[in-house]
Formats: C-alpha cells, sequence, structure tokens
C-alpha cells in the first residue's frame, strides 16, 4: 500500500540527541548545548515531529535564538518537522553542566562554575586566584586574575 | 460580540484577568525602564568593570521584560507581541513604578535607584515565588537566580559610597534624599490585587511586600547611618510620570517610530 510508504520509520530519541550533542554554543564553540545541559527535552511527538525544548542559561541570552535555528537547522536531516521552543518549565542552572562539559570549558580557559573561592585558575589550578568582576563578557561569566601565572581569565557564574 | 480568551488566559479565574495584565505590564515596564536607563551607561561608566557590570544589568533587565511582556502577549491572546506591546504606546501608558523617573543623574543617584529598586523587585518576586499562575512562577525562579548578582552589585557599592566621608558619602545622600519621596512606588497597589491574592497569583497585598521590604533594607540603612526613605503616598505611582520620562520614552522608541513594524 502507498500508504505505507509516506509513514516515516520510527525514530529512536536517542538518534535525536546524538545529533544535538553535535551543536555547539556560539559563545563557546568548544562545548555542545548537550554538555552545557540547555537540552531540557527532545522527543518525537505523536505526529511524528521532533520537538526539542531549550533552556536558556540567562532570561536575556542573546545566544539562545542563534543556539534555536542551530539546532532546527542541524535536525532538518532526519527529515521531519522540527519544533524547536523554549522553556522556563525548570531553571537551567550551572549544576546541569556535565562533567565532561565542566572539562572542557576549563580546557578552552574558562573556569567551570565553582563558588567565588572554590575558584580555581583553569591554566595553573592555582586557588590563589581574585575575581575582578562579577560582570563578564557575556552574562554567564565573571572576570578573575591568576595571582600564580598572572593570567586574567574567565569563570562561570553559578546560578 | 464574544471575546475568546486565550488558553493562557483561560486556565486563571476570569475576576483575576485583568488584575494579572495589570500586574505583568508593571513588572515589565519597571525592568524595561531600568534596564534601558542602565543602558546609557555603556561606554561611560566610572570604570571599566562598571561599563560591563551596567551592560550586563541591563541586558539582564531587558531580557527579563522580554519575557514578561511575551507571557503578557500570550495572556492577551490578541496578535500583540513583546515589541508591540514595550514600544507601540503613548508615554502615559506605561505602568512603571515613579522611582524610575528621574533620569540618569551621576553614579550615586544611578547606585541609589539601583539599590531601591533591586531590593525592592526582590521582595515583589518573594510574593510571586510560590505563584498559582506557573508560567509567571517559573520565570520568577529564573529571574531571582539573576537577580542576586544585581542587589550584590547596588549593595557593594552603596556601602562604598555611604561610608566613604566627603564627597562620596554626600552624593549617594542627596540621591537618596531626592528619591525618598518615590522609593516605595514599586509597591503602588493595584487596582485588583485583592483578586490576585485571592487566586493565590500574588502571596499577599503590595503593602505587606513593601513591609518585607522595608525590613530587609532597615539593617543595612542603620549599619550605614542612613536615613530610611519614608512611607509617603503612592497615589499615581505607576500612572503619573514626569518630563523625564518623556525624554526618555523619545529615545527607546525612536528607532521603532522611524519605520513602524520594520524587523532588524
Amino acid at each position: 500500500m502507498s500508504t505505507i510508504n509516506t509513514v516515516a520509520p520510527v525514530l529512536d530519541e536517542s538518534a535525536v540527541r546524538a545529533a544535538l550533542s553535535e551543536v555547539t554554543d556560539p559563545e563557546i564553540p568548544t562545548i555542545s548545548i548537550v554538555d552545557l545541559g540547555i537540552v531540557h527535552r527532545a522527543d518525537v511527538g505523536p505526529d511524528g515531529a521532533i520537538r526539542v525544548e531549550l533552556l536558556p542559561t540567562f532570561v536575556g541570552c542573546p545566544a539562545i535564538e542563534l543556539i534555536r535555528s542551530a539546532v532546527s537547522d542541524r535536525l532538518q536531516s532526519f527529515g521531519r518537522p522540527v519544533k524547536v521552543s523554549v522553556s522556563f518549565e525548570i531553571p537551567w542552572t550551572s549544576d546541569r553542566i556535565s562533567p565532561e562539559g565542566r572539562e572542557r570549558l576549563r580546557r578552552s580557559g574558562f573556569a567551570p562554575p565553582a563558588d567565588i573561592g572554590a575558584v580555581r585558575c583553569p591554566y595553573c589550578d592555582s586557588a590563589r586566584v581574585a575575581m575582578d568582576s562579577i560582570f563578564g563578557p557575556t552574562l554567564c561569566r565573571s572576570l578573575f586574575y591568576c595571582r600564580e601565572c598572572r593570567q586574567p581569565f574567565e569563570a562561570f557564574k553559578p546560578i | 460580540m464574544t471575546t475568546t480568551r486565550s488558553a493562557l488566559a483561560a486556565s486563571i479565574d476570569p475576576a483575576a484577568e485583568t488584575a494579572l495584565d495589570e500586574l505583568l505590564l508593571s513588572m515589565a515596564d519597571d525592568e524595561f525602564v531600568i534596564g534601558f536607563s542602565d543602558s546609557e551607561w555603556t561606554g561611560i561608566a566610572p570604570i571599566l568593570e562598571e561599563d560591563i557590570a551596567m551592560s550586563s544589568l541591563a541586558q539582564d533587565e531587558l531580557g527579563h521584560a522580554r519575557a514578561i511582556y511575551e507571557l503578557l502577549a500570550e495572556v492577551r491572546g490578541d496578535g500583540q507581541t513583546a515589541d508591540t506591546i514595550a514600544y507601540d504606546r503613548e508615554p502615559a501608558e506605561y505602568r512603571h513604578a515613579r522611582l524610575l523617573d528621574h533620569g540618569r543623574g551621576d553614579w550615586a543617584m544611578t547606585i541609589a535607584r539601583r539599590y531601591l529598586y533591586d531590593t525592592a523587585d526582590g521582595s515583589r518576586l518573594e510574593g510571586l515565588a510560590t505563584s498559582s499562575f506557573a508560567p509567571l512562577r517559573e520565570l520568577v525562579d529564573k529571574i531571582r537566580r539573576e537577580e542576586r548578582y544585581h542587589v550584590m552589585h547596588a549593595t557593594t557599592w552603596l556601602e562604598r559610597l555611604a561610608r566613604y566621608p566627603g564627597e562620596p558619602r554626600d552624593r549617594i545622600t542627596a540621591s537618596l534624599d531626592e528619591l525618598a519621596p518615590d522609593a516605595a512606588t514599586v509597591f503602588t497597589p493595584l487596582d485588583g490585587e485583592a483578586l490576585l491574592v485571592e487566586a493565590g497569583v500574588l502571596a499577599e497585598p503590595m503593602a505587606a511586600l513593601e513591609a518585607r521590604w522595608r525590613a530587609t533594607i532597615t539593617p543595612v540603612f542603620v549599619g550605614l547611618d542612613l536615613p530610611m526613605p519614608p512611607a509617603g503616598p503612592l497615589d499615581g505611582g505607576r500612572t503619573t510620570h514626569g518630563e523625564q520620562f518623556g525624554w526618555l520614552w523619545g529615545e527607546f522608541t525612536s528607532v521603532r517610530r522611524s519605520d513602524p513594524g520594520a524587523i532588524w
């Protein structure tokens, strides 16, 4: 029957997640949006459409629209309708960054989120660091200086 | 003519719908106006770190404003968007607190305004933390985590200026004096707030939230030997806007008015 050919094959949701792990944060291209913890839901609806819900790191994060279109572009290859939305159903918190994500941040020169007293230099691992400014180049980061290796660096805000 | 209620509006008590509209509009207008005012410091703040701080604060507040306007547009369900609500009104139709109508002023004025607003906003958000209106409760949960940094920033600067005798203390004192009559206008009672409290949207009336706010800031004012803002009449606290706002409105709507409906 010809109608059978129009029914898309069963899509494994883990395949969708795997595809999403190839989408990176436009402000930190070394970390994927999955490791960053901003993918809230990724599933296939009863109508066969792929539905993704994203949690912004900050309400005013300007990158979220870019991420939204990058997700949409990446999922086009599944040949199904794609619906990407932004949700506040649960708050994104810095605890949502995966251990792999934290390690990737560190390797890129960003201290992963920690209480001010627990921040260590991402370059030399020294604890002799000082906060220069709570606010940094993006809403989610603060400015620090390492007194050991004399390197300024950015740290993710714990939120 | 029948009016179709939006799906979101249908989730709340019809009697409280007008009051919810009023609450959301006042919150979004507050964040929008202070966010826009703070953005005036971009490039000219006293030190580089504060340039970044004020720009980040502005970005946060405008982000909050957009999210609340979007929620309001969804409640109204009449085709309006965050942009049409934010930009396509006459100055008299804005519902922000008069505390935010004093012009940018100097650095001390900016810190005084930020401190009074951030702490008042904090008490208001506390009153919405367990709101029965889920989309607002969720958004407030997220916003409160960000506002914590705003309060830290404003408090640090308030203490720094107030503790340094001479010009810093004189200026912060003069700024607090100027703002004093309007300090509590964030808590201007909403027309239908009793309905909001009854529906569980808002935990307590504005007067009770104001009392919580005063209890929070009193130790700070006492510790710095600063006079507490008086309990003033709040009549017109969100409806009477002065010339300063007329100027600000002209600024933030200038692009929009130059080419209405343009997308950029």
